[in-house]
């Protein structure tokens, strides 16, 4: 339960989508998104909170990331 | 045609929001209240766990605690609430354009332009329930029906998370069994009055003669016989319609309690310069005067009396004030919170009847101003009235920026 807030690269196309492209997890590891499988307005359950969410593929992994105005963060499991 | 109007209530609101922040939290006993050193101190709201040990929206912090152990205190963050609120409608506007917010989390939304598209009434209830707790995190209760009374009745009906559904068939089994109390606009006075005459339930009431609830209730009686039968014609506003300002006031709850008459001016005169000038501020005047005053034991009444001239003056509106309340205020009991509203109100630039001979009223006006500027300048303690100085503790707040929810009345 809970959530992490990490630092994460992306892209900002001109129409004003933004597409993250890596993740910094805690420890310092950077994660690669390799695919973005969804995108829409929800609640974390959860991590508490509520924000766009990413749901990305990550080394074979389904993960919700979360935009929560500007403050990125991913649920801890 | 029979409309198809749904009334929304976000469940435990202020608390849902918090613990949707709050996991760790979301199974405790959970309080959200306002400050407890400037004696804002009361329950603001509760989560079920809370609401199942008795505790009451309205009641002391410390009588809260008493009810039950590991109690979680959180403060109000109404900046949270006010988004999630804009958020919750956005919702809303998907499935229609009529959406008259009803306080800040509750909404009727007229869905009768809507029903080809999405589904039949309890169709798109559910379909806002579903996306409310996707989307947000929070759940609601819907009422469904041909009116906006049946609807708010139907919402408060089954709680939390469902839907109810009123129709013209049916509303004689679900509506008149209910105390009357439960009507929108049947408050203390009204129902004690209704009681008296042996009208206990919502289905008493309809089924009383018209002009006897005259008789005893002007003509709110025959408003509230309307309501009882299901004949409230009464449209949902468009978005952005309701902006119009009916009224400007402020009101807060004080430090200490007010003992004499000297307290009770101090408050009246920060609240009366608090509501001058945000009328000078919209370039309004106000042509009625009404005072909200709440005793210690939390009950309260208003009274309201009518201006010689429409003013944006703090002085007109702080003596008019004074002046009901000496009318009115016998101090039985000292009092808790105190309300000032100019209602009735004009624009400032229209044509007025200036006295021939003394012209003290253009030059306080154009004073008024002035210290508005200073005040918007070098901030709002740098300009103030002498009597401030008496007793600080008492004074010293700002109703016009330190946050105030404002109420909403049904008949806009």
């Amino acid at each position: 339960m809970g959530k992490v807030f990490v630092e994460i690269t992306a892209k900002h196309d001109v129409h004003g989508n933004i597409r993250p492209l890596t993740i910094k997890w805690e420890e310092g590891r950077i994660f690669e998104v390799d695919r973005l499988l969804d995108v829409r307005q929800a609640a974390s359950i959860k991590g508490g909170g509520m924000g766009i969410r990413y749901t990305c593929r990550i080394c074979n992994k389904q993960v919700y990331l979360f935009n929560d105005e500007g403050k990125w963060f991913v649920e801890r499991k | 045609m029979s409309r198809t109007i749904l009334h929304v209530d976000l469940n435990n609101y202020y608390a849902s929001v918090e613990c949707l922040y709050r996991p760790e939290i979301r199974d405790k006993p959970v309080i959200v209240c306002g400050d407890a050193e400037a004696r804002h101190g009361i329950v603001l709201a509760k989560n079920y766990p809370a609401k199942m040990l008795g505790v009451k929206t309205g009641e002391a912090i410390w009588k809260a605690k008493q009810k039950c152990q590991g109690l979680v205190l959180v403060r109000a963050d109404f900046k949270k609430y006010i988004k999630f609120s804009r958020m919750a409608r956005a919702i809303y506007a998907n499935y229609s354009d009529q959406i008259e917010p009803f306080g800040i989390d509750e909404a009727w939304v007229d869905v009768s332009g809507s029903t080809k598209i999405f589904g039949t009434g309890p169709e798109i209830a559910d379909a806002i329930r579903q996306r409310l707790r996707d989307e947000l995190g929070l759940t609601g209760s819907v009422g469904v029906s041909y009116n906006k009374i049946f609807a708010k009745l139907g919402s408060d009906m089954k709680k939390p998370d469902d839907t109810t559904i009123i129709m013209q068939e049916n509303f004689r089994e679900k509506v008149w069994p209910l105390p009357v109390g439960e009507l929108l606009y049947v408050g203390r006075a009204t129902r004690r009055k209704l009681q008296n005459r042996a009208i206990y339930t919502i289905g008493n009431l309809a089924n009383r003669d018209v002009s006897d609830l005259k008789m005893m209730l002007g003509m709110w009686g025959e408003t509230l016989w309307n309501f009882a039968n299901g004949l409230d014609y009464a449209p949902v506003k468009q978005i952005g319609e309701e902006s119009f300002i009916k009224s400007i006031g402020n009101s807060t709850t004080t430090p200490r309690d007010l003992i004499n008459n000297q307290d009770v001016k101090l408050i009246i005169y920060v609240l009366a310069e608090s509501v001058a000038a945000r009328l000078r501020k919209h370039g309004l005047k106000c042509k009625t005067v009404s005072i909200s005053v709440r005793g210690n034991d939390l009950l309260s009444f208003e009274r309201q009396g009518k201006l010689s001239n429409p003013t944006f003056l703090a002085d007109d509106i702080a003596l008019k004030a004074i002046e009901l309340f000496q009318t009115n205020y016998r101090w039985d009991k000292p009092i808790r919170s105190l309300g000032i509203r100019g209602a009735d109100l004009v624009t400032a630039d229209g044509h007025i009847q200036i006295d021939l001979f003394d012209n003290s009223k253009v030059n306080a006006e154009t004073l008024a101003v002035t210290v508005d500027n200073l005040h918007k300048r070098f901030g709002h303690y740098s300009v103030q009235r002498c009597s401030m100085l008496l007793d600080q503790n008492l004074t010293g707040f700002n109703p016009k920026e330190d946050h105030v929810i404002h109420p909403v009345s049904y008949f806009k």
